[in-house]
């Protein structure tokens, strides 16, 4: 089931993936990272700051993204390498559907060590919100 | 007023260690909606060659996140938190994080610039099990807008 590195070349592209996101998920996502800033749940205080409506976390965003590698890989620990820029807000609309999280992934180089390195784009609305998006990945 | 570059470098002690919970860590799975049986099943956790279930990728940010509360609320600096935003993060992995790891982070200024107005802060978070052992390196870069009324500090 794991991914071995002479199946994949430069270009082999990993299952992409629809992360739904509401006002539950980011409520949800506040009481298990602590992170309470109410730019993640209150609009009033969102659009006091110049927001907007309600954001999603940034680290949300970069968890559901890692999953489109986690779950290609297998074991998590596989990642040994992960990083993004948060370019663009996820704006989460009090509306019942909220927002959707579309993240793809490809192989973009082949390293030493039966290590790769996985290039995402993550978009919501048609935004790219996150930038240089890349996992490093070690494969069997 | 700028940051003043001169904090590029400091080094805060290392946190008091936070210990990973089982549950805490299906909490956060639960949280990301994600049901890798490595979170949540020890089995399938050591049948992956793990000692117990470990954690996502992205958990130990709130470890990092925490003990850079000593850089965000260092007097000395003076950043003005109500500003700042999180502009990119990086980890490099020397293994998960997972249950019963006892994890101190130790908090470095990496780098201070000043762009377009907007100081740009560095900080990394070397994260250590209790036997002193490298397992993640948490790396965030903080953006504190300039303020809007320049000036009128």
């Amino acid at each position: 089931m794991a991914v071995r590195f002479d199946e994949v070349q430069v270009g082999t592209e990993l299952p992409a993936r629809s992360f739904p996101v509401t006002r539950a998920t980011l409520v949800q996502y506040a009481g298990a990272s602590g992170d309470f800033n109410p730019i993640h749940w209150n609009e009033k205080f969102a659009v006091e700051v110049g927001l907007p409506d309600v954001i999603a976390h940034g680290m949300f965003t970069m968890a559901e993204a890692a999953r489109v590698v986690t779950d290609w890989v297998g074991d998590p620990a596989a990642v040994v390498e992960y990083g993004v820029r948060f370019t663009k807000p996820v704006i989460v609309p009090n509306d019942g559907v909220g927002a959707v999280i579309e993240v793809s992934g490809k192989v973009a180089a082949l390293l030493d060590d039966n290590r790769v390195r996985v290039d995402l784009v993550a978009t919501s609305e048609g935004q790219k919100v996150l930038g240089m998006a890349r996992a490093v990945v070690r494969l069997g | 007023m700028p940051l003043d570059p001169s904090f590029t470098g400091r080094t805060y002690p290392p946190t008091a260690p936070y210990e990973v919970g089982r549950e805490k860590i299906r909490e956060f799975a639960a949280a990301i909606g994600d049901a890798n049986p490595a979170y949540t099943d020890a089995e399938a956790a050591k049948s992956l060659g793990h000692p117990d279930v470990i954690a996502p990728p992205t958990f130990p940010f709130m470890l990092s996140f925490q003990a850079a509360a000593q850089v965000v609320n260092d007097p000395e600096l003076g950043l003005d938190y109500s500003r700042v935003v999180h502009g990119d993060q990086k980890f490099v992995y020397s293994r998960p994080a997972r249950a019963g790891d006892r994890l101190s982070v130790t908090i470095s200024i990496d780098a201070i610039k000043s762009l377009a107005g907007n100081d740009v802060l560095t900080v990394r978070g070397e994260v250590h099990d209790a036997s002193g052992e490298h397992v993640v390196t948490s790396i965030m870069t903080l953006v504190a807008r300039a303020a809007d009324e320049a000036g009128k500090e």
